[in-house]
């Protein structure tokens, strides 16, 4: 049976991904933000999941304004990332896990999420920037597979908070009933407070996002409720992006582990969040002694770093 | 047909993008869109009014284009996303274009960056004076920026 093991919330901001391309990660602005992801990328690399669910929103890449689906999952074997003007980034093409995406499309369609199945997509930094921090800039591939659900949070209004969790409820049950043994991490992503448009842009509310990462932890019922309009007026304009986070908590264990969590502002005109959060259940045992032994060392690790 | 009023016409500075923006500003997301091609940036920096022709654009969405008036573009339907890509064919640095917005220089716009952003107080409504969330939300965690429990 494939599990939902942890989820992880994290930024998405373009220049992340830029600064990370183009070498500045040195910089003294630049290494306040990658330095908080230092102990995520070696908590990923120990907990070494199969599959990601990155929950994501496409900015004027993929989707203009010819089509605006509010869930599209990517159903396809792979995903380019996409050319945002000034060349597509370069990070290896997402490969994607057809079998269990198409899988979970059905599920929860059944449960009636109505999303848009998506064959042929490309990624943008939305997606691509997430993966980076945890994953690091490995040269030929991802090492591991992944399922892209892009999120119209472009166009009000974008679905509800309540929405987005019960939607990642229903995912929950989409992976648990899926046969093949599977480690799945769910990526929440967007935010945190930011206004990048109107005479307001600019606008950051850190108090505002450091009771969303502790309601987010452990009491994200509460975040259910937010309405869009205070998203908008306390996070700004584009702050909406952060119901995209509630998909990723919807998909985990009411009670999770907190095992980090890290802020700071700004990246370019965004507060920077970023937070993981693990359910207590034992990952899936491998059926190869290789499979128990990595997955032992994954869950020992998971204790340092949640001690 | 004006505009219906909506809850958050009430946020000050802010143009949403709404389903009605995004219905009146189809052309100025599209002519956006069409930027991302390199052909197309170079036909319309060629003859910028002549490229517009090939959308479907009021006088007032053509005039604020033509004026790089960002704001007047949100106003009409533009959203942030794809005007951005307008930005870059000049050249600009995202961050130019946010500052242009408020009506600062670059390196002002930055340095209130730098400094932690624009406060939401006083600037969460254009009608009641300023006042926290509705709701009270759990005790925010103190100071530093990376914690391991």
């Amino acid at each position: 049976m494939a599990k939902i093991i942890a989820g992880v919330g994290s930024s998405h901001v373009p220049a992340i991904g830029a600064a990370l391309d183009n070498g500045k990660t040195e910089e003294p602005y630049w290494k306040r933000v990658f330095s908080g992801f230092e102990k995520s990328k070696e908590w990923m690399a120990r907990t070494n999941p199969d599959v990601a669910i990155v929950v994501y929103n496409d900015h004027a890449s993929a989707f203009s304004v010819d089509l605006i689906p509010t869930f599209a999952l990517g159903c396809a074997a792979e995903f380019p990332p996409a050319d945002e003007g000034w060349g597509p980034r370069p990070v290896p093409v997402v490969k994607g896990h057809p079998a269990l995406a198409a899988h979970i499309a059905q599920s929860v369609i059944l449960d009636e999420f109505d999303l848009t199945v998506v064959n042929k997509m490309e990624v943008d930094h939305g997606l691509t920037v997430a993966m980076s921090l945890l994953f690091g800039q490995p040269k030929d591939e991802w090492p591991c597979r992944v399922i892209p659900l892009a999120v119209n949070v472009v166009m009000y209004p974008p679905p509800t908070g309540h929405r987005c969790y019960m939607l990642g409820k229903a995912i929950r049950k989409a992976v648990e009933s899926y046969p093949e043994d599977l480690n799945v991490v769910i990526f929440g992503t967007g935010g945190l407070s930011h206004q990048i448009s109107g005479p307001r842009a600019g606008l950051i509310n850190s108090k505002w996002d450091k009771a969303f990462l502790d309601n987010l932890s452990k009491d994200p019922k509460k975040l259910m409720r937010i309405p869009h309009i205070e998203y908008m007026r306390e996070a700004g304009a584009e702050g909406i992006e952060m119901v995209m986070w509630l998909i990723m908590r919807g998909a985990l264990d009411d009670k999770v582990e907190e095992v980090y969590r890290f802020y700071t502002v700004p990246a370019s005109n965004t507060a920077v969040g970023h937070i993981i959060l693990e359910n207590r259940g034992k990952p899936v045992r491998k059926r190869t002694s290789a499979g128990r032994s990595r997955q032992a060392a994954a869950h020992s690790a998971v204790h340092r770093i949640a001690r | 047909m004006a505009r219906k009023p909506q809850d958050y016409d009430d946020i000050p500075g802010t143009f949403v993008f709404d389903a009605e923006r995004s219905r009146q500003g189809y052309g100025i997301n599209m002519f956006c869109m069409s930027l991302m091609k390199e052909e197309n940036r170079r036909a319309f920096k060629a003859n910028e009014a002549e490229y517009l022709k090939k959308f479907q654009l009021s006088d007032a969405q053509r005039d604020a284009i033509l004026k790089r008036d960002y704001n007047r573009m949100l106003e009409l339907g533009g959203n942030i996303y794809f005007t951005a890509k307008l930005g870059a064919t000049d050249g600009h640095s995202f961050q130019h274009l946010a500052a242009t917005m408020t009506g600062s220089s670059q390196d002002d716009y930055a340095a209130m960056m730098l400094a932690g952003g624009r406060s939401v107080e006083g600037n969460r409504s254009k009608s009641v004076k300023d006042k926290p969330a509705a709701k009270k939300k759990a005790k925010p965690k103190s100071g530093s920026t990376a914690k391991r429990k």
